[in-house]
């Protein structure tokens, strides 16, 4: 008896394993395609830095909509109030410690998932979604009329970072907002697959699926609801604030509802629920946009168009989903 | 001995109608009792108002003599009531272990914990092995559920619920849209259940009510009509009077 428990504790940590070295392979999947994109783009590291930072709010918005099940067209709060804090920081207040900046960011982005959740949890299906719009809406006329804060249209400018950990200046060429931007993506997808795996990432999955048995088990719904939203929220802000440090100013782009579409559009192309999924979509969607939009500037919008609506047919799960699907299955047929 | 279940005179009205009214039971520790009654008696809705999903109008329901009518269903379940769907609620895209998993951590309060894997918590996966074996569904552990046959995730409905500890059980329906040649499993896991478990199990099936129950309570119009021995469930004049020209099953009671 005591074999087989020890055999039957075997195979649940082969189901372990599996799931940590497929983190590990995700990690080293990143610093090689990071690795490349430094090696074939050297002179346009500011758009893969910016693909980073849009990154994060994909992951961001993953959490909320691809394991809660929340429906959200205004995410790019998050990321928005993150950027605006970190600038924030900078310019009113002289914090330009580049990690401190960035913790900035991750608060503000907290506090941002805190209100949003707040509001928008508490509705469901089409009325959420018109709340986390008017929510969008609100930040970003907070963020335009409070200008002598935010720079309002004209943006926020004047950001100077110090040089990363007093040695890397954030060099014209972006190679230093990069490197820090890479190293922040690996810390905070290593803490995601393992949060996502946790008791409380679990609870999350299953309130997705049906919020009344979680409730019938004892279970919180909206305050776990909630505290995703503030997990949320900070990965969104590490992104803002990466996007500000890197880029030395914010816009009200960084809070407008395009922004938020766009992310929800990248997250479903690579495939909700997965984080891979968030990862693919953002690179493919961002890449695809500036390869088209650079070789036919009049009818790039019309491509980025097509590609989506040939995912959507073809690949309903997003790129990541429909591929995992596709070698489960294959698995099982063996 | 304190009751593992007292509902004291409960009423409940929708607008005008009376769905329940002046109801009173009381479970004690290992009781089997079997609620019956003809469809519209408000069985759904007594246990509704049991878990705490409706307000009762009036009355009062106790768990282990604590007064808990003003408690929300979450707070019951934490306080040892636990029910069982009549059509499976499962998590479509999860394992029978992970089910069972989040239903341990959940009873534990470690479902707010953001890392750890419960794949490595000997305590919790031993607890799992123990009640995925028990319900002989050992075999099916890491398949997802949308995989696997309705009677086995009536299996794990049952499994979800006794890893929540319960010391009162609601079943509605438990082998309800279960094929006739796997009711023989169930049949059997419910005659395994914890000896101390309070158990109130919904049921039409009348063959099913007479091997488990010890005790069968007649629910009709939203009031008990009969509460007593299963021997003599079929003998009462109201019982027949409620079910008669009702409901299918006045055959096999009458």
């Amino acid at each position: 008896m005591a074999l087989l428990v020890k055999q039957e504790h075997g195979m649940a940590n082969a189901t372990t394993r599996t799931a940590v070295t497929r983190d590990l392979i995700g990690l080293v999947a990143i610093i090689v395609v990071a690795g490349i994109g430094y090696l074939l783009f050297p002179n346009n590291l500011a758009l893969l830095t910016r693909i980073i930072a849009i990154a994060f709010l994909v992951l961001s918005l993953d959490l909320v909509t691809g394991f809660c099940g929340i429906a959200t067209l205004g995410h790019a709060a998050l990321f928005g109030a993150g950027a605006y804090a970190a600038g924030m920081a900078s310019v009113h207040f002289g914090i330009n410690e580049p990690i401190t900046m960035v913790m900035v960011g991750l608060i503000a982005g907290a506090v941002a998932g805190l209100i949003s959740g707040a509001v928008v949890l508490r509705a469901h299906g089409l009325p959420q979604l018109v709340l986390s719009i008017a929510l969008i809406h609100l930040f970003h006329e907070l963020a335009n009329k409070a200008s002598s804060w935010t720079g309002g249209s004209d943006g926020l400018s004047g950001i100077t970072p110090d040089p990363l950990l007093g040695m890397f200046e954030f060099d014209l060429w972006g190679r230093t907002a990069y490197v820090f931007g890479v190293v922040l993506l690996l810390i905070v997808f290593a803490v995601l697959t393992r949060v996502v795996r946790s008791p409380f990432g679990m609870l999350c999955r299953g309130i997705k699926e049906d919020p009344i048995r979680i409730r019938a088990m004892g279970g919180a719904v909206q305050s776990t609801l909630l505290r995703m939203y503030i997990i949320s929220g900070a990965v969104a802000g590490i992104g803002g604030a990466l996007n500000a440090i890197s880029t030395q100013v914010v816009g009200l782009d960084s809070l407008s509802f395009t922004l938020s579409a766009e992310s929800l559009v990248m997250l479903v192309l690579g495939g909700t629920g997965s984080l891979y999924g968030g990862l693919i979509g953002t690179v493919v969607f961002m890449w695809f946009e500036d390869l088209v939009s650079a070789a036919n500037p009049f009818h790039w919008l019309t491509m980025v168009g097509a590609l989506l609506i040939l995912v959507v047919l073809f690949a309903p799960r997003g790129l990541y989903g429909s591929a995992a699907a596709y070698f489960t299955r294959r698995g099982e047929r063996r | 001995m304190t009751n593992a279940l007292e509902v004291d005179n409960i009423s409940k009205h929708f607008g005008g109608l009376k769905v329940t009214g002046n109801v009173s039971l009381s479970l004690a520790p290992g009781d089997r009792v079997a609620l019956i009654g003809p469809n519209g008696a408000g069985k759904t809705t007594f246990v509704n108002l049991v878990t705490g999903n409706l307000s009762v109008d009036a009355g009062t329901v106790r768990l282990g003599g604590e007064d808990v009518t003003s408690k929300g269903p979450m707070e019951r379940v934490r306080r040892g009531l636990v029910r069982s769907f009549q059509v499976t609620r499962l998590f479509q895209d999860m394992t029978p272990e992970e089910h069972v998993a989040l239903a341990i951590l959940q009873r534990e309060g470690r479902t707010n914990r953001l890392f750890g894997d419960f794949r490595r918590m000997p305590q919790v996966l031993a607890e799992v092995d123990h009640l995925l074996d028990e319900l002989g569904l050992e075999q099916l552990a890491t398949t997802k559920v949308s995989q696997i046959a309705y009677g086995q995730q009536r299996l794990l409905e049952l499994a979800v619920a006794l890893a929540l500890k319960p010391k009162v059980l609601l079943l509605d329906e438990p082998a309800a849209g279960v094929p006739q040649s796997d009711t023989g499993r169930i049949e059997q896991a419910l005659a395994e259940l914890p000896a101390d478990l309070a158990v109130l199990m919904i049921e039409h099936d009348m063959d099913l009510v007479f091997r488990f129950a010890r005790r069968v309570i007649v629910l009709a119009a939203g009031e008990i009509i009969f509460d007593g021995l299963p021997s003599e469930v079929i003998e009462n004049a109201r019982v027949r009077e409620a079910y008669l020209g009702s409901y299918a099953n006045a055959s096999s009671v009458a």
